[in-house]
């Protein structure tokens, strides 16, 4: 028996970002929303407090605020020709489940895409000719541009407080700043971070090679800050439990510290938790979502929520799921290439290295992404790909471990894993060690895809998400690239040793890598070659808008973050602007 | 009754951590000063013995002897059952984590590639218990002798032999095994000691870890390139 609820004007399936972003916007436009999240709730005041967050075992070991698997979870293979099965614990990627979801555990790396980046496939077709994109490399122009959408890169800055130096403002260059970066319209809000020691000693080591280092810019708030919705965030302590953890001073940005404090005071909106959306009602012939249905895991009930506006605001992988099973969209077919649901799925490239100083006092427990510096020079095309044979790029970051002993220690290559010999080394050299990374982009590849499992189910007999996921061979070349171009700078920083890290060559989900997962519902600009329109409108159901990462035609060499919240700033303003005027589809094909 | 199957009964001990002495001590041939560790820097008061939740005797005589193996006591610190690892080992797989929480339990069960991950039906506590149970087994056929009745020369040998996957277990994987046990000590080590391990924030002294207090924005710029050194404070001392 389903419990057929009365008609709200929106609801949004999941509770992160994207979610609260736009509940605070529709409910400002007047509109009643109700937002239905899988997981608890969480408030900063009550659950994210001393010392209970500073529990190394319990977030980063145990997974506290990460995605229940026991409910549901995605199948995985290698290549198509293989039996995919269930990822039993998650481990690679790391998305988040209840309020805030993955926007509360984040490290808070806060960036932009290039204006490159966002006409990246015109661009590499003008500067290496049509024939330079391999036939398997499905990316793709954003349906819109780094101008377009520069105002919501900066509106989202100021409800995270992000902390950072600007390298471009309105055209003008900015040394210190990545001046490779887009123009801003505003200097950032906070200034940056103090970085890590082993930050400056990459920083210096990078400027002697003459490339262009800059403090990481992150949703990190550096000192006291009010943000655009007047919620006070605090400033950050450098604790060094920032990642896979709550922030306890609000100086790391999350949906809960900076949007939900006034949204919970706000009676337009209602917050549903532990609520399991399972299905997306679409009616075909009318083009709309009617309802979603839900099961409430508190009391097993299901209910049917009718609503006006249906915002898909889960996870990537959820998102590319409902619209599998509700038929929205035609599935990606990867022996034909047809079809658009599921295609373009990337997964963050990145690859690091470790190096050790042995007369250099590092003091690895504090700090956090902020502490961080980066060089831009060898990103997208900040770089002449000519006779490279690969395109795309990243940015490179070095830091200190900026966390507790359990993931903040590290030994050379070699060591034993155990006994005297290793205790020894983990003593000798735990002050001592860096860390590097380059965020690797990923120019989509037609072998790399999602779809619905034939054999696997979630716990409400729903078919789990496939996915089917390599690296590609262009996406090998353009780590190796950046690591030995990052080997550079290690040497010219003199440590006593030092070590890359190369990816594998077949990915696997057993350690962790990155929850950078993108695509699957990308958008673009005609029904035939994408899901979303540019205003992330589904081209076949006009009051449903999805959200987040998923609508990414590919992933480019930086955090997605700071580009999810931009484009549901965008997108919400499509909606109050002319969807609630006139609702119907606001790009006519 | 052979000396493989005399039953390790704690409640004869006078302290859990000389477990793996006293019950070697049982019919064991091997001469006790081959068991013995080296002296402990810092070690901390005599615990009593922590009652078990999750093991059996048996089942926690080869955790002891395998932590303290993997941690032995030496100039840095006590065994790791001084430290506390086995018991903390013990209550995580008593905890929700050991009974699989949050773990996809579905059939069908194929062993798949490494590149897919756990596959098995068991939870992680029914995982570390037919682990043992076949490290056991092997450790018998390859000594004679369950691994925690091995003198300390041997235990290495044979952990070595289980991390190399040179140990042939027959139905659970050596390695795997291996590293589940190798990655639940290095959590009791260094975890808060909340948890049952690191007693004494045994680890935390021994890196220089300051622990909770962790509010460093003031003294960034006054330690660059200077050792920061505290008293490691843990959630017990700021509950």
């Amino acid at each position: 028996m389903v419990t057929r609820l009365k008609e709200v004007d929106a609801v949004t399936v999941g509770l992160g970002w994207t979610g609260a972003i736009m509940a605070r916007e529709l409910t400002k436009a007047g509109l009643n929303v109700v937002s239905l999240e899988r997981g608890p709730d969480r408030i900063p005041g009550e659950d994210f407090i001393l010392p209970s967050v500073r529990d190394e075992l319990r977030y980063a070991g145990r997974l506290e605020l990460m995605w229940d698997n026991s409910l549901d979870t995605l199948t995985f293979r290698n290549f198509p020709a293989e039996q995919a099965l269930p990822i039993r614990r998650i481990g690679a990627f790391l998305p988040g489940e209840g309020v805030g979801g993955s926007g509360i555990h984040w490290g808070a790396l806060h960036w932009r895409f290039l204006p490159s980046d966002f006409r990246i496939r015109s661009t590499l077709t003008e500067r290496y000719g049509a024939n330079a994109i391999a036939a398997d490399m499905t990316i793709a122009d954003w349906p819109l541009s780094f101008d377009e959408i520069e105002p919501f890169y900066d509106r989202f800055d100021k409800i995270c407080g992000v902390s950072g130096k600007a390298g471009n403002v309105r055209g003008k260059k900015i040394e210190g700043g990545n001046i490779f970066e887009g123009p801003r319209s505003n200097e950032y809000p906070n200034a940056p971070i103090k970085s890590s020691n082993a930050g400056l000693m990459f920083g210096a080591a990078a400027r002697s090679l003459g490339y262009h280092p800059f403090p990481a810019p992150v949703a990190i708030a550096s000192a006291a800050y009010t943000n655009a919705e007047n919620v006070p965030l605090g400033a950050c302590e450098y604790c060094g439990f920032c990642n896979r953890v709550a922030c306890e001073t609000n100086a790391k940005a999350s949906p809960n510290s900076t949007l939900l404090p006034t949204l919970r005071l706000e009676p337009k909106f209602e917050l549903r938790t532990r609520c399991f959306v399972t299905k997306l009602n679409y009616d075909k012939a009318a083009k709309k979502v009617v309802s979603v249905t839900y099961t409430d895991l508190r009391n097993g009930e299901e209910y049917e929520q009718p609503a006006g506006l249906v915002l898909l605001t889960s996870y990537v992988f959820s998102n590319v799921q409902h619209l599998l099973l509700a038929g929205i969209g035609e599935p990606y077919e990867h022996a034909t290439g047809k079809g658009v649901v599921g295609k373009n799925y990337a997964y963050q490239f990145e690859a690091g290295a470790a190096a050790f100083f042995e007369n250099k006092e590092l003091n690895p427990f504090w700090g956090s992404a902020g502490t961080a510096v980066c060089i831009d020079d060898f990103n997208g095309e900040n770089f002449d790909h000519g006779g490279l044979g690969f395109f795309g790029g990243g940015y490179f970051t070095c830091n200190t471990p900026s966390a507790p002993p359990l993931a903040g220690r590290s030994v050379p290559h070699g060591t034993p894993q155990w006994g005297s010999e290793w205790k020894r080394a983990t003593v000798k050299w735990y002050h001592h060690a860096a860390r590097f990374n380059t965020q690797g982009s990923v120019y989509a590849n037609r072998d790399n895809f999602m779809d619905l499992d034939p054999t696997y189910r979630d716990a409400f007999g729903r078919p789990l998400l496939r996915l089917t996921y390599n690296g590609p061979e262009n996406e090998h070349k353009m780590s190796r690239y950046l690591l030995d171009k990052l080997e550079g700078i290690i040497k010219a920083m003199a440590p006593t040793h030092y070590e890359m890290h190369p990816r594998p060559k077949t990915f696997t989900v057993v350690p962790y890598q990155s929850t950078h997962n993108t695509g699957g519902t990308m958008m673009g600009t005609d029904p035939k070659s994408s899901v979303v329109n540019r205003y992330l409108q589904a081209w076949d159901a006009h009051n449903l808008f999805v959200e987040g990462a998923s609508v990414f035609p590919q992933q480019h060499g930086y955090n997605p973050t700071g580009t999810v919240g931009a484009l549901a700033y965008w997108s919400a303003q499509a909606i109050t602007t002319q969807y609630l005027k006139n609702p119907g589809p606001l790009v006519h094909a | 009754m052979t000396e493989e199957t005399i039953p390790r009964r704690r409640f004869l001990l006078g302290a859990g951590i000389a477990g793996t002495a006293v019950a070697s001590g049982l019919g064991q041939t091997e001469p006790a000063a081959a068991q013995a560790q080296g002296p402990a820097a810092a070690a901390p008061a005599a615990p009593q013995p922590e009652p078990l939740l999750a093991l059996n005797e048996t089942e926690h005589a080869f955790v002891v002897a395998a932590v303290d193996t993997l941690i032995p006591a030496d100039e840095l610190s006590p065994s790791g059952s001084d430290c506390g690892i086995a018991t903390y080992i013990d209550r995580q797989l008593a905890s929700a984590w050991g009974g699989g929480a949050k773990m996809y339990r579905a059939g069908p069960f194929h062993k798949g590639k490494p590149e897919q991950g756990y596959q098995l039906p068991l939870t992680p506590a029914e995982f570390m218990k037919a682990g043992i149970a076949a490290a056991n087994e092997w450790s018998r056929k390859a000594y004679g002798r369950d691994f925690d009745r091995l003198v300390a020369d041997k235990r290495v040998e044979a952990l070595k032999a289980m991390e190399a996957g040179k140990a042939e277990f027959g139905s659970v994987s050596a390695r795997a095994f291996f590293g589940r046990l190798h990655a639940m000590t290095m959590e009791g080590f260094f975890s808060d000691p909340i948890y049952g391990g690191n007693r004494n924030k045994v680890s935390w002294k021994m890196l220089g870890f300051p622990g909770l207090p962790a509010t460093y924005a003031h003294l960034i710029d006054e330690y660059r390139d200077k050792r920061y050194v505290a008293e490691p404070r843990s959630i017990e001392d700021f509950s």
